[in-house]
């Protein structure tokens, strides 16, 4: 027995990982849980990209999630550097607190 | 198999991701954060795309999460408080982020025949492996961007040094 998913209900999951991630975003005060929402909005459109890549039978779309892990990572490691160079002089991880640049 | 591996797991990553949204302490996101890595692993892999999937554990569950769970320890993250400011991000964020949602699933299941079916296997089993079309792919026509990724995260690890270096 080998019931066959449609590709649209993977890519509903993925809007639905999306705004998920899209709420958490504005919602939280936190700037590392914010950076988490990021990650998990980058997650869902690896599964767009995956689910359309297996829809077209191309390798393409998977190539295109190599590198978006790979930017990611990166991105990882200087944003953790910027929120701990940013604890250190403003002792906060709250974002409202974080507002030099606004006044 | 395929349907039971998507509700499952699908079901699992909506629920870790509704528990990052509401918990509180970022420790707690953070692990919900992996279920949703984990679980989205199993779907790639039932999407045929196994060295994606494996990636997707080592990299993102292995590396990256245990970045942001270090941070959160080393910085002693505690609970969130509640502010003004986030209680006009309620107003604004609940219905942004559905309408979005909305949107997107509209265009989706409104192209649902056209998207057509999912088959387990039926393009794994035809030739070459995933890994090997994958590494053909890497390795010929995409060599240059491969390589400029390793400057790329060179540059990330000097930057990363640089700005958490501590001011003499």
């Amino acid at each position: 027995m080998s019931a066959e998913v449609p590709v649209a209900y993977y890519l509903v999951l993925a809007a639905i990982l999306f705004s998920v991630g899209v709420a958490a975003f504005l919602i939280k005060r936190n700037v590392i849980t914010i950076f988490m929402s990021i990650e998990l909005m980058l997650n869902a459109v690896n599964l767009t990209f995956v689910a359309f890549s297996h829809m077209w039978h191309q390798i393409q779309g998977q190539i295109f999630v190599f590198f978006v892990m790979v930017v990611a990572a990166a991105e990882a490691a200087v944003g953790f550097a910027i929120i701990i160079a940013i604890f250190r002089t403003r002792q906060t991880l709250n974002v409202d607190q974080i507002n030099l640049m606004k006044s | 198999m395929q349907l039971a591996l998507f509700i499952i797991f699908g079901a699992l990553a909506v629920a870790g991701a509704l528990n990052l949204l509401l918990q509180r302490h970022p420790i707690n996101s953070a692990l919900s954060l992996v279920v949703v890595m984990m679980s989205l692993a199993v779907l790639y892999w039932s999407l045929g795309a196994e060295f994606l999937a494996a990636a997707q554990v080592i990299v993102y569950s292995g590396a990256i999460m245990v970045l942001f769970v270090f941070v959160i320890m080393l910085l002693n993250a505690g609970e969130e408080e509640h502010t003004t400011g986030s209680r006009a991000a309620y107003i604004v964020g609940f219905p942004g982020a559905a309408a979005i949602f909305c949107i997107l699933s509209f265009v989706f299941l409104s192209e649902r025949k056209a998207l057509g079916l999912t088959n387990l296997g039926g393009q794994l089993n035809s030739g070459l492996s995933n890994i090997a079309e994958i590494s053909t792919v890497l390795f010929t026509r995409l060599l240059l961007p491969f390589e400029v990724t390793s400057v790329l995260i060179l540059v990330a690890i000097l930057g990363a040094v640089v700005l958490a270096r501590k001011e003499q």
